[in-house]
């Protein structure tokens, strides 16, 4: 007896891993990995660049490309959550590294400049928030709008040139912060990752993780249990905009250059993929931000593997349109009831044929 | 009536949803030129039944017969071609549209240059004028007429196709009498064209003015079919409910009145509260200890006036005091805060976060006045949760639950929980036991006298009579967004005494 | 028994002329009034038949665009695609011309082309409940992708190629003395007032089209009162996409080159045309002819940020100003009309 009990908690781990949206985030990892290892034998190798004093090779590289995919998809997630969108994180990553440059290029204290940029983002970001909470406009036209209006600022930002503040002296932190590495790991790494948790921490710790899933699920609801959505909804918008203005920062800093063209390009859709390969649904609710976290190393991870492949690049954008397309297919209603429905006609004819038995 | 041959017969009809079988083995006719009723409570499998018929759900087993031949629904465009028509409870038309549009949706006269409007428009007028509907402008927009009005052009737009069988799912439940009368009048005509109608009200009264036969179901069961004027009215709940007329009398004596002393002064007091459009200013006290009920029917202003006093709507008119202070309640959060709360009568879109757990779902409304960021300690909550998984006998007593799995009414226990979590001087309750079971709807109108009894405020809200004369101490009557009358629940008031009182407010006026 | 006993409560259609919908399409025509009688004043070019002729040729596409976004904009919906769907079938067009493809099957191939990805959109969001927005960011970058997989180059077209006369000078309807000033038109424009009627056809005088606006109203209550629900989402979609495959053959024999990055951009200019012209974002209300009017006010706006000496980089923000002004213009008079 006891034996058999230990069996189907065994079982039952294994199912629940099995279930874990998780779970499968890591084998795809893995797998990955595995891929780009067959191809190139010298994937895995990791060696130590004393002239930066990091860990060194192509995981790392990876790692380094990860933390702006983290920083937008975590915002992403909680704005999904509210069953919303941002389309104007890229956009938002753009005004950002083009106040930031643009002000190291006139001259300004880097830390100002910092701050400049991230203040933007906020504003930004806060502008969607009024105008989806309190006017109450449809989060993907709000978002798209200040996606068009975001990349024409930031050209007006830097005069429509892609400012460059390589030369500039003084520009040293924010250099290390997308360059730099902290006890070998790389620095943008390790300061994504501490947001992360840190905004994981807030929203589970305090009841704010549970009242934007809960405006997410149902705002009427939730209005009446004395919840306020509209500060849930601002919220969400405003931290998503700092977030965007600090990927933007580790975008730009990795070369001291903005693009007003391609910096933050695509990133919007990106950032989807990473939430939704995270296994919160885009129709909002509950969020995982373990997950989108882990989905936007993956995210990083495909762009290393199609680089490792020597796939044109600019196939990119389609490749992952096709990942959330599959995705999204997997993750339908109709899909799911495919097998729910099969289960059902075997049940019925199985009690079908116990009742004529 | 033996020579009549059915239109439709469905028989042994089997619908399972996962985990329950919502109709087992139903079987119903409808005849042609006859007013057929669908008889039941909530839950018993009406409107799973109508669903099967107008093919929005596909059957498990049973076989559907129109006009002598077997027949397949898939979907209301079948339904449709087999001549079923449907009007449902919600008005389902396009308000963005004119009522000739919504009239011909998909009917449209065509000529050379696709749709004539100018015949469309003609065919609408005569197809209005069918249903005595002639003073409506075709192209006016929908938008323009009462909502007792748009539920008549629905019934014109149904008949459109020349329909054999007629569906009128709760059509009565927004109107007034003499809306209801304008609705028979239009059936009857329908009727007498030889069309079958299949009815589904909750008025008694209705039913026994307007149908020919009824089918009782419950709990997805049939249980019989009878002739309307061969059956007793008692005789008829005793089968939908399925206990004995005699057992009926037993249950629900009345209350002991919670008498107001002299001088004592009400927790909450509004003067002259109101909102344009939803209810006409308003007074009303509510006594600590004392169960106040809210009786009129949908769309008098009972649920307008509690939401009202919830805050979840803003006066635009009037004054609120609470202990005789004067407060401004103009959001559910403000109300919570000063211990009101309000249970809704649309469980599923106010009420429930369906997605997350009891637990959180008892939570919620506590930790909102505490503060987001402001969690309530692990212990405290604990002690919460069980405190009233335990008192309210939610079943399954797992609190972990999604709350979208449990039934309807422990849904309803655990909100009564989450607003009971806040400690409340005065809770409003709104149709909190609608669409449940037997047996939770007793645990719950106990649960409302113990409140009282241990000194809180409470509204009952309800479109039964009955349980409003069995609980309340006084008895406020609403009836076209306006009070008309405070009844002193005392041993002379029964049900007949308030449809008297709204029966006669009319009149007066 | 008889209507007399129908209660003679509200039944007087509201004040029948006025509708406050109306509003933002009124406030598009003066919108464009102004801004010519504006560009006529200070610039003293605008009411030239050169400049309006121009004005026409160079935007025959978006009218085009504008046109094919009404459609799923009316139930609600949107379709993002139709920028980078114009740049997949510009790029495989050029490619194929430059092969020496006949330009007859060049058209066919780009407009099935367009069919295709509209009918992958229709798939993901009528057989596997994707949002419409969703659905068509996806197809949007899957096929600007495919497009610059197909070729990052600008493309030129090749010279006699019996493709670049629909877009070519055309002819001159009034032909003045003075040079750039005369009455113009040509088949790309030709093309846009097919389409433009189309659309009208289409709405207004099919079932289909008054489908499309039941499901703006409301799509559970289309769905019951039995409408063609799926089919005719799948109609929006093939057509919108459709229509955008034609608006990169206007576009691109009036330009004579593509490349893969052509089109960025242009849903939003398409979304603010069909805004501006009085369709509710939310659906369920406005025309084609309104998108008409939407496009030529974005059409009027480059010259006009030009000549004002306007950075060309704020132009985008001007646009989006302007989506968002109406939206919430829309948006108020909405809950005006509620109240």
């Amino acid at each position: 007896m006891a034996a058999a009990e230990k069996k189907d908690d065994k079982n039952n781990v294994v199912a629940k891993l099995l279930g874990n949206n998780l779970t499968w985030s890591v084998v795809a990892l893995i797998a990955l990995i595995i891929i780009c290892t067959i191809v190139d034998h010298q994937f895995l190798n990791l060696s130590w660049n004393d002239n930066t004093g990091g860990l060194a090779g192509p995981l790392i590289t990876m790692l380094q490309e990860s933390a702006r995919y983290l920083m937008i998809a975590t915002g992403m997630t909680l704005v999904i959550s509210t069953a919303g969108i941002d389309l104007s994180v890229g956009s938002v990553m753009a005004v950002a590294g083009a106040t930031a440059m643009q002000l190291l290029t006139n001259g300004t204290n880097v830390w100002v400049a910092i701050l400049v940029a991230l203040a933007i983002g906020l504003v930004i970001g806060s502008v969607n928030g009024v105008l989806v909470s309190i006017l109450g406009l449809q989060p993907f036209i709000t978002t798209l709008i200040m996606m068009l209006a975001g990349r024409g600022i930031a050209k007006v930002i830097t005069s429509g040139e892609n400012t460059d503040a390589s030369q500039v002296a003084g520009g040293e932190p924010l250099r290390w912060m997308a360059n730099g590495f902290i006890l070998g790991i790389p620095a943008n790494f390790v300061i994504a990752l501490v947001i992360v948790i840190a905004v994981g921490l807030v929203s589970r710790k305090t009841a704010m993780g549970m009242m934007i899933e809960s405006v997410g699920i149902n705002q009427e609801a939730s209005r009446m249990t004395g919840i306020n959505p509209r500060k849930i909804l601002f919220l969400v918008y405003a931290i998503s905009g700092v977030l965007a203005a600090i990927a933007g920062l580790f975008a730009t800093a990795s070369v001291m250059r903005v693009d007003v063209v391609k910096t933050g390009q695509d990133l919007e859709m990106y950032a989807i993929l990473a939430v939704v390969i995270g296994g919160t649904s885009l129709l909002g609710g509950k969020f995982s931000l373990a997950g989108s976290a882990l989905g936007a190393v993956i995210i990083a991870m495909i762009r290393k593997t199609i680089i490792t492949l020597g796939v044109d690049s600019a196939a990119t954008p389609a490749f992952f349109a096709a990942v959330v397309i599959i995705i999204c297919v997997m993750q339908a209603p109709k899909v799911h009831n495919l097998s729910a429905e099969l289960k059902r006609k075997r049940a019925l004819k199985d009690s079908q044929k116990a009742v004529a038995a | 009536m033996t020579d009549k041959q059915p239109i439709v017969v469905m028989k042994g009809i089997t619908i399972e949803f996962p985990g329950v079988k919502a109709l087992d083995g139903v079987n119903l006719r409808l005849f042609p030129g006859e007013v057929h009723a669908l008889m039941g409570e909530n839950g018993a499998g009406k409107s799973t039944m109508i669903k099967a018929l107008t093919g929005v759900y596909k059957i498990d087993a049973g076989s559907i017969t129109v006009d002598g031949k077997p027949t397949q629904l898939n979907g209301t465009l079948d339904a449709q071609n087999a001549g079923i028509a449907t009007v449902y409870q919600e008005v389902n038309l396009c308000t963005n549209l004119s009522i000739g549009e919504n009239v011909m949706l998909g009917h449209e006269k065509r000529g050379p240059f696709g749709i004539d409007w100018k015949k469309t428009h003609a065919e609408a007028r005569k197809h209005l004028a069918k249903m005595g509907l002639d003073h409506l402008n075709p192209r006016a927009p929908l938008s323009s007429i009462s909502i007792a009005m748009q539920q008549l052009v629905a019934i014109a737009r149904a008949m459109v196709i020349d329909a054999k069988v007629l569906i009128l799912d709760e059509p009565t439940s927004s109107l007034d009498a003499n809306e209801v009368q304008d609705l028979f009048a239009i059936m009857r005509k329908v009727r007498d064209s030889g069309v079958a109608i299949l009815f589904v009200s909750h008025f008694l009264d209705q039913i026994y003015e307007i149908t020919d036969r009824l089918t009782i179901l419950r709990n997805g069961q049939f249980i019989k079919e009878v002739m309307t004027k061969e059956t007793p009215r008692d005789e008829l709940i005793g089968m939908m409910i399925g206990k004995s007329a005699a057992e009926l009398s037993q249950i629900g004596a009345k209350k002991a009145r919670r008498e107001i002393k002299p001088g004592e002064k009400p927790v909450v007091t509004i003067k002259q509260l109101g909102r344009k459009g939803q209810i006409e200013p308003t007074n009303q006290d509510v006594y600590a200890g004392e169960v106040v009920g809210f009786a009129g029917l949908l769309g008098s202003g009972r649920t307008e006036l509690g939401r009202l006093m919830f805050g979840a709507d803003k006066p635009d008119h009037g004054e609120y005091m609470l202990n005789g202070k004067k407060v401004n309640i103009d959001s559910p959060y403000v109300a919570l805060k000063n211990g009101i709360a309000y249970s809704t009568e649309n469980r599923r879109d106010e009420g429930i976060v369906a997605d997350l757990t009891v637990r959180q779902n008892m939570l919620i409304a506590l930790q909102a006045i505490r503060g987001m960021f402001n969690p309530i300690p692990k212990k405290e909550a604990d002690e919460i949760v069980d405190k009233y998984m335990k008192e309210l006998n939610v079943r399954p007593p797992d609190p972990n639950k999604l709350i979208k799995n449990l039934s309807g009414g422990n849904q309803q226990k655990v909100l009564i929980a989450r607003w009971l979590a806040i400690q409340p001087k005065l809770l409003i309750l709104d149709e909190p036991t609608r669409g449940i079971d037997i047996g939770a709807k007793a645990e719950i109108q106990q649960k409302v006298l113990e409140l009282a009894a241990e000194g809180m405020g409470v509204v009952f809200i309800s479109s039964e009579l009955e349980e409003v004369v069995r609980l309340s101490d006084t008895i406020t009557v609403l009836k076209d967004h306006k009070k008309i009358a405070d009844i002193v629940n005392d041993d002379t008031v029964s049900q007949a005494t308030i449809v008297e009182t709204i029966a006669n407010s009319g009149k007066e006026a | 028994m008889s209507s007399a006993a129908v209660t003679p409560k509200a039944e007087k259609a509201k004040g029948g002329k006025f509708d406050a919908q109306m509003i933002p399409t009124i406030a598009a025509v003066v919108i464009f009034i102004l801004m010519l009688i504006m560009g006529q004043v200070l610039f003293g070019t605008y009411f030239r038949l050169g400049f309006i002729s121009s004005l026409f040729i160079d935007h025959a596409y978006l009218i085009i665009l504008a046109v094919a976004m009404t459609l799923p904009i009316l139930t609600g919906g949107i379709d993002l695609s139709v920028g980078a769907i114009v740049a997949i079938t510009a790029v495989v067009g050029m490619k194929m011309l430059n092969g020496g493809t006949p330009a007859p099957l060049v058209l066919v191939v780009m407009l099935l082309i367009g069919a295709a990805f509209g009918l992958l959109a229709g798939v993901l969001i009528e057989e596997f409940n994707m949002q419409p927005f969703i659905a068509t960011l996806s197809t949007m970058f899957l096929a600007r992708g495919i497009a610059s997989i197909i070729s990052t180059d600008s493309l030129t077209m090749p010279a006699n190629n019996g493709y670049a006369w629909i877009g070519g000078e055309g002819w001159k309807i009034i032909d003045n003395p003075k040079i750039a000033n005369d009455l113009s038109i040509n088949l790309g424009v030709i093309i846009a007032i097919v389409v433009v009627v189309f659309g009208y056809i289409l709405l207004h005088h099919t079932r289909t089209g008054r489908t499309i606006y039941a499901i703006g109203g409301s799509r559970s209550s289309a769905e019951l009162m039995g409408l063609p629900v799926k089919r005719t989402q799948y109609v929006i979609y093939l057509t919108s996409a459709t229509l955008a495959a034609l608006a990169s053959i206007v576009y691109t024999a009036n330009i004579g080159s593509a490349k893969n990055t052509v089109g960025v951009g242009w849903e939003l200019d398409a979304v603010a045309s069909v805004v501006i012209g009085g369709t509710i974002i939310t659906g369920g209300f406005g025309y084609v002819l309104g998108s008409v009017l939407g496009a030529l006010v974005r059409s009027i706006l480059e010259p006009l940020t030009t000549d004002f000496g306007v950075p060309a980089e704020a132009v985008q923000i001007v646009v989006g100003v302007m989506i968002l002004i109406f939206v919430v213009l829309q948006r108020a008079v909405t809950a005006f009309k509620k109240e």
